[in-house]
């Protein structure tokens, strides 16, 4: 609440009370997996599209999440254009959603997006009527491309994917924040809370991860702790922080000390 | 006659004529919810697994979703 009113992240016309994006792989099992999202308070899950296994049997991670969550399908994985609109119109058919979290990964060492086919593939995700919300690098002439395009979000990475190293670029993020009228949404990178709470402090509208709650030695623990961090570092933002200063300014004042 | 077809990146001989009959033939149920398929690069809406038809050489995935970040 701020103002009495509800805070609420709005993207391409749907509104969440929760400013978490959050993932679905790599917990350590399916229950610790719907616990710790639970927990977060997050509303909205991505999840990848895979060939079925052949082998057959699985119960599918859908089965848990569906109804109870806004599935967010993504293309992760994929390497060009093509692919990463197939795996979005398979999505769409499969979930019958026409939201995207938009990945064309370049490069498998630095998980870094390929600028050239991610701007490709939105835009024909856009022209093709998805809800397109790309994963980008934090450069703002990429970011203001993808907005132009007609993308309904903009997730510049704080840092490569899984490195836990934070927001390693608060000054390109500031510059993406002033310029971007689509909600901005930090994506990958996240590692702790105070991660979490910079990005929000900065000005985002939202922070999505994954291995950061589901690879903590408590991943349910941590899921609550990046749910009060969004929550505390929205609520600083909104209220103003103090600016910076090189020297002290006492906080009680110093009429009526003793001793003088 | 048989044909060969490319099932998820795997390539076999099959006599399957429609994406209902090559799902039945690899024991997956096709009223299962959130399954999607594509032959040669375009989506196939499930209305249309009955009917359309599977050609030699064609290319086709089966896709479902699955833990993702």
């Amino acid at each position: 609440m701020v103002n009495g009113q509800k805070d609420r992240l709005t993207i391409a016309g749907k509104s969440f009370d929760s400013r978490l994006l959050i993932g679905s792989a790599t917990y350590p099992n399916s229950q610790i997996m719907l616990d710790s999202i639970r927990a977060s308070r997050a509303q909205i899950v991505t999840v990848a599209i895979r060939r079925v296994s052949l082998e057959g049997g699985a119960e599918t991670v859908v089965d848990l999440l569906s109804g109870e969550f806004h599935i967010l399908p993504n293309t992760a994985g994929c390497y060009t254009a093509r692919d990463a609109v197939l795996t979005a119109q398979l999505a769409r058919e499969a979930l019958k959603t026409n939201w995207v979290k938009l990945e064309v990964i370049g490069d498998r060492e630095t998980l870094y997006p390929d600028a050239e086919h991610l701007l490709q593939a939105a835009e024909d995700l856009v022209e093709d009527g998805f809800i397109v919300m790309p994963y980008c690098t934090d450069d703002p002439i990429l970011c203001r491309k993808l907005e132009d395009i007609g993308c309904a979000a903009i997730m510049p990475l704080g840092s490569p994917i899984g490195s836990g190293m934070g927001v390693v670029n608060p000054y390109n993020l500031e510059i993406i924040r002033a310029q971007t009228s689509v909600p901005l949404i930090v994506d990958a990178g996240i590692g702790t809370a105070s991660d979490a709470a910079l990005a929000m402090e900065l000005g985002c509208d939202g922070v999505m991860l994954a291995s950061a709650v589901a690879k903590a030695r408590d991943p349910i623990g941590m899921a609550n702790a990046m749910r009060h961090a969004i929550e505390g570092g929205r609520l600083a933002h909104l209220s103003g922080r103090i600016p910076r200063k090189r020297h002290a300014e006492a906080s009680s004042s110093q009429r009526g000390v003793i001793g003088t | 006659m048989s044909w060969t077809i490319s099932v998820n990146g795997e390539v076999k001989s099959s006599t399957v004529e429609t994406i209902a009959e090559l799902l039945a033939a690899e024991g997956i149920d096709p009223a299962a919810q959130f399954l999607a398929v594509a032959i040669n690069g375009d989506v196939v809406p499930r209305s249309k697994w009955l009917a359309a038809k599977i050609r030699s050489g064609d290319a086709i995935e089966i896709v479902t979703p699955a833990p993702g970040g």
